[in-house]
């Protein structure tokens, strides 16, 4: 095919996108070529995932324009998308379980002719052939691996016959192996001429798949830059940008003592994936301790397993007990017995709304999630959480009409300063808070942050699990880097910087052992 | 050895004659179930369904006023008036669920309670006007219903196996093996199915769930409600008394979990049910009232066994479709 046609099979122009007042994408601009690849690279929340949509035709635009073969495409829905030859794997595969392969690619279809389900399944048959994927048409859904799942997700996609193909982070669910394979399919496809774009925050999968790579960061649009031209310093300083002074209050720690021991860990997920992949750590008293790395690395897993609510399949959680002077394992012990223990272990979890606090309850009801057992007899000792609520209401400065209101109805701000104060207020001595200023505006992000150095100066162990890299370097004493399960490195926040913490993030399983040392200080 | 022969037969009809409601029911929430919707008004449109075909069967016999029937016109509007009745409560429990996303285990069982007080106030209303001792009558129009082809009576045993049926009961059985056809083998039915079992991937292939659910539910309801008509009209000979339907709209319901939600499974399984709902009345238990009523509750017993093994053997081709059950937000993720 023609590598270099002079009118790009797809192009971007200045396109915009606000979701209230918070700016996902700002002027973007870039262009692909029929038999290219391009990737897309940025953090979390850069904006990647938001403007594929708006070229998948999920999301519409607010300014600028997509230009499809030079001219102008208004997309406003995933069938205009299609009508375009536009195909976009979605990181959440939407396919029915109980179906087979082949009744998942025809579904929705509205072929000419009578149903015949065995000339769809030649059809499949012939697409796999020419690209090289390997699938049974008539294997059940529920009977796949990811990887096949996604197999049939790209030949969906291929099936209504698209040229411009959209994969978002397709390699975060995949092995290795199975990742080279996809390469290799994706390869064969820029040789047949398909316009390809591929959304991750592997550095080395950049550089060894793409051709150009644009990159992306808070939603602006750095520019791009031909992967031959490039390395991975370089891409590095694109994404994470130049150091932004935050000010934010940071004590030296005080006679900082072991108070949690993690070691060796290892967990996997329910499709039997490893998710954290011998993690060892320690976590002091009188620190702040960061981790930082790419969503679901495993952060959440590896918290769940503290607070007793993940099963693990090898590895031990050592607490310090500070009242008895022993170590007690966490390991086998459910939340409850943690609790019973004397261990106080408070837990801020990454879904507020969901593991954190119960929605319809108000907010007196939400502190008594944590005090429910105190008390006599059968009936509820409403005063006390009373008198909390309204303290946290009073200190936190929670915007409420009163402490009866259902905390689903309190902004995510408030919501998080309701969940802290609640955490807070049990006085732990292992504070573990996931994404707390996630979605919160500056002044609640500071009275989040004010919070966390307070407990860390009262000699609480303080892990914190931040995205953004700046506060983490602001904030925390040590950094943790944790990259697909595995510990990366531990740094100094007060003399790392952000290109050593993004270098240590985008690293993988097979790179991690000559990385930094995990017990390091 | 005859004699047994002949009882077979005869015992076997009763029992197809006895499943033939629970047929028509059994169908219908197949078709309603695999869209998602899990309609536990299906007792209550049953009766609607029932009620109205007596409905419109009484007011015309009434006109023609002891006349012969028109044999068209005698099956047309008892049979139209079944077709509004259950119509009209599938469309409520559409507009309800669908529409207003309200829970669908609340809004069938209210569906249920209102189809059966609305059917015994107007049939209750209509016996106590013109009936005799708190039941109503529509015999002509029965007799059409019932009318069985020529030659069934001559060939005996089995004649009486194969041909003794009203028209309703042949076409309980093509239903099923319609619904059986759409719905595995034809494009509609795949995308019927990918509503009832994952309406978010559905939506992203462009198919209409809305339109998909409310045809699926209204459809399943009007099938349904035949199985009312039939009772009324063929098995009741076109006595109308009050609660005399029973528990069979349950029975539907427990017999597409039997079925594992295949219509053509719905036969058999129909026939059986029906056998052991007929079965006190041909063996002799005398007196013996216990008896009896243990072996009424078999039907739910077997019921509940499938269930069991069902959840047990967890394969993922048995189990009901995946968001029954559940309304279906697009906003939501």
């Amino acid at each position: 095919m023609n590598q270099q046609t002079a009118i790009p099979a797809i192009e971007l122009k200045g396109v915009s996108k606000r979701f209230g007042s918070v700016i996902a994408n700002s002027n973007v601009n870039l262009s692909v070529h029929k038999g290219e690849i391009l990737s897309i690279l940025g953090e979390n929340g850069s904006g990647k995932t938001t403007l594929m949509n708006m070229i998948a035709g999920i999301y519409f635009p607010d300014e600028g324009e997509i230009f499809i073969d030079g001219e102008e495409a208004i997309i406003t829905s995933p069938k205009d998308a299609f009508d375009y030859k536009i195909g976009m794997i979605h990181q959440h595969f939407k396919l029915v379980d109980v179906f087979s392969a082949a009744e998942n690619i025809v579904l929705g279809l509205d072929e000419k002719g009578k149903y015949d389900l065995s000339s769809a399944q030649k059809r499949v048959a012939d697409i796999c052939e020419r690209y090289g994927f390997e699938i049974d048409p008539k294997k059940k859904i529920y009977t796949m691996s990811v990887s096949e799942k996604q197999t049939v997700e790209i030949i969906k996609v291929l099936y209504r016959g698209a040229d411009i193909l959209i994969l978002d982070e397709p390699t975060a669910v995949l092995t290795p192996q199975e990742t080279q394979k996809l390469f290799a399919i994706l390869r064969r496809m820029r040789d047949d001429g398909k316009a390809i774009i591929i959304i991750t925050h592997k550095l080395h999968e950049v550089l060894s798949l793409s051709d150009r790579v644009a990159v992306l960061r808070k939603g602006e649009y750095i520019g791009t830059v031909n992967t031959a031209e490039t390395n991975e310093a370089q891409l590095t300083e694109m994404m994470v940008g130049k150091t932004v002074e935050l000010n934010i209050h940071r004590s030296e720690p005080r006679d900082a003592v072991p108070r949690l021991e993690v070691h060796h860990i290892n967990c996997s997920n329910r499709e039997g994936v490893k998710v954290l992949n011998d993690v060892s750590f320690v976590a002091k008293a009188g620190e702040i301790l960061g981790i930082a790395g790419i969503a679901g690395s495993g952060q959440r897993e590896l918290l769940e397993a503290i607070a007793g609510l993940q099963k693990l399949d090898s590895g031990a959680v050592l607490y310090n007990n500070p009242q008895t002077g022993k170590m007690d394992n966490l390991v086998t012990k459910t939340p409850l017995q943690i609790r019973d223990l004397g261990v106080r272990l408070s837990f801020v979890p990454e879904d507020r709304l969901g593991m954190g606090l119960v929605g319809n309850m108000d907010i007196v009801d939400n502190m008594m999630l944590r005090s429910y057992r105190k008390g006599k007899g059968v009936f509820l000792h409403r005063k006390e959480p009373k008198d909390l609520a309204e303290h946290i209401i009073e200190d936190l400065e929670v915007v409420t009409p009163s402490a009866s209101t259902p905390v689903r109805r309190l902004s995510g701000g408030n919501v998080q300063k309701v969940l802290v104060g609640r955490e807070i207020a049990a006085s732990p001595t292992v504070l573990m808070a996931a994404y707390p200023v996630r979605g919160l505006d500056i002044n609640s992000s500071y009275t989040i942050y004010n919070l966390l150095n307070e407990q860390k100066d009262k000699g609480v162990a303080v892990i914190f699990v931040g995205e953004d890299l700046d506060v983490l370097l602001a904030l925390c004493d040590r950094i943790l880097v944790i990259g697909s399960g595995c510990i990366t490195g531990v740094v100094d926040a007060r003399t790392a910087t952000k290109e050593q913490i993004g270098l240590l993030m985008t690293k993988t399983n097979a790179e991690s052992t000559e990385g930094g040392t995990p017990h390091g200080n | 050895m005859k004699d047994v022969l002949v009882f077979l037969c005869g015992f076997i009809a009763v029992a197809i004659k006895q499943g033939t409601p629970l047929l028509f029911g059994s169908t219908g929430e197949i078709l309603t179930e695999k869209s998602g919707n899990l309609n536990l008004g299906i007792p209550g449109i049953m009766y609607m369904g029932g009620v109205s075909g007596v409905i419109g069967a009484f007011f015309y016999e009434k006109a023609m006023a002891g006349q012969p029937l028109n044999p068209l016109l005698g099956i047309l509007i008892p049979l139209v008036c079944a077709l509004l009745g259950s119509a009209l409560l599938a469309l409520i429990y559409s507009f309800l669920t669908i529409t207003l996303r309200a829970n669908q285990n609340v809004t069938g069982l209210a569906l249920t309670t209102f189809g059966v007080g609305v059917g015994d106030f107007f049939g209750g209303s209509l016996a106590k006007l013109f009936g005799a001792g708190g039941s109503l009558s529509i015999r002509n129009t029965s007799t059409l219903f019932r009318s069985t082809l020529p030659f069934a009576e001559d060939w005996g045993a089995v004649g009486e196996l194969l041909f003794s049926y009203g028209f309703l009961v042949y076409v309980a059985f093509v239903l099923a093996f319609i619904v059986s056809f759409v719905l595995n083998k034809t494009r509609i039915g795949l995308h019927l199915r990918a509503v009832g079992e994952n309406p978010a991937t559905a939506d992203a292939a462009g198919i209409n769930v809305t339109r998909y659910k409310y045809t699926a539910t209204v459809l399943g309801g009007v099938i349904a409600g035949l199985g009312g008509l039939y009772y009324i009209m063929d098995y009741a000979y076109g006595t109308w008394s009050d609660g005399s339907f029973g528990d069979r709209g349950w029975l539907a319901i427990a017999l597409v979990i039997f079925a594992l939600w295949r219509p053509k499974t719905g036969i058999l399984g129909s026939f059986l049910f029906g056998a052991l709902y007929v079965l006190p009345a041909h063996l002799n238990f005398g007196e013996n009232r216990m008896v009896q009523y243990a072996v009424m509750v078999l039907p739910y017993v077997v019921t509940i066994i499938v269930l069991i093994v069902i959840s047990m053997r967890k394969k993922r081709e048995h189990q009901p479709p995946q968001s029954l059950g559940l309304p279906y937000f697009r906003e939501e993720r």
